[in-house]
């Protein structure tokens, strides 16, 4: 029930490939994450729809084998 | 399932500001769906809490309801507003207020 920051950061690349990443082990414990995501595909897409695109990208890990991953996403800043 | 997401809609059409979450408003049961009642509670809406923790296929029906993998859940006026993040987001630019506010949801705008 855990995952490590590089399989993390590899679901987010592949689908992100633009995408500036950032992310935090919140608790050191592999299951609690902070994770900044800035692409260009998030422009004009309302919050919701970005995080299901987070979400979509982790291909059903979230909820399960990650328990807590706070997101902030958007576009890339000029 | 069909039952779930029948009480799910049910529960979303019937009630202005409905929160799923862990646990209750009064006691909850997890650091994420305590935050979303704060920020709830400090705006002053009323809303209807439903604890997931209390019915599994609730807590797995309104996570296929929104397609969203994760509680809390926050509802406003039949449409999902979203989880823990984005609900303190919009709490801090005041687009949550607004959008209450909006709706007529809150007493004093």
């Amino acid at each position: 029930m855990a995952m490590s920051v590089q399989e993390l950061e590899g679901l987010l690349r592949e689908a992100f490939a633009d995408a500036d990443i950032k992310i935090e082990d919140l608790a050191g414990d592999g299951d609690h994450y902070r994770a900044v995501v800035r692409s260009d595909v998030f422009a004009g897409k309302s919050r919701v729809a970005q995080h299901q695109m987070v979400y979509a990208a982790l291909k059903g890990r979230m909820g399960g084998q990650l328990h807590a991953l706070a997101l902030e996403t958007g576009p890339k800043s000029p | 399932m069909s039952d779930a997401q029948d009480t799910i809609r049910n529960t979303i059409e019937g009630n202005d500001v409905v929160l799923f979450m862990k646990g209750t408003a009064d006691q909850p049961m997890c650091g994420f769906s305590n935050q979303v009642v704060r920020i709830l509670d400090h705006l002053g809406v009323s809303y209807a809490d439903v604890n997931v923790l209390a019915d599994q296929d609730i807590r797995e029906g309104v996570k296929a309801f929104s397609n969203w993998p994760t509680i809390p859940q926050l509802y406003v006026k039949g449409e999902f507003v979203g989880g823990c993040d984005i609900v303190r987001e919009m709490f801090q630019t005041g687009e949550l207020k607004t959008l209450l506010a909006e709706k007529g949801l809150l007493e004093t705008a």
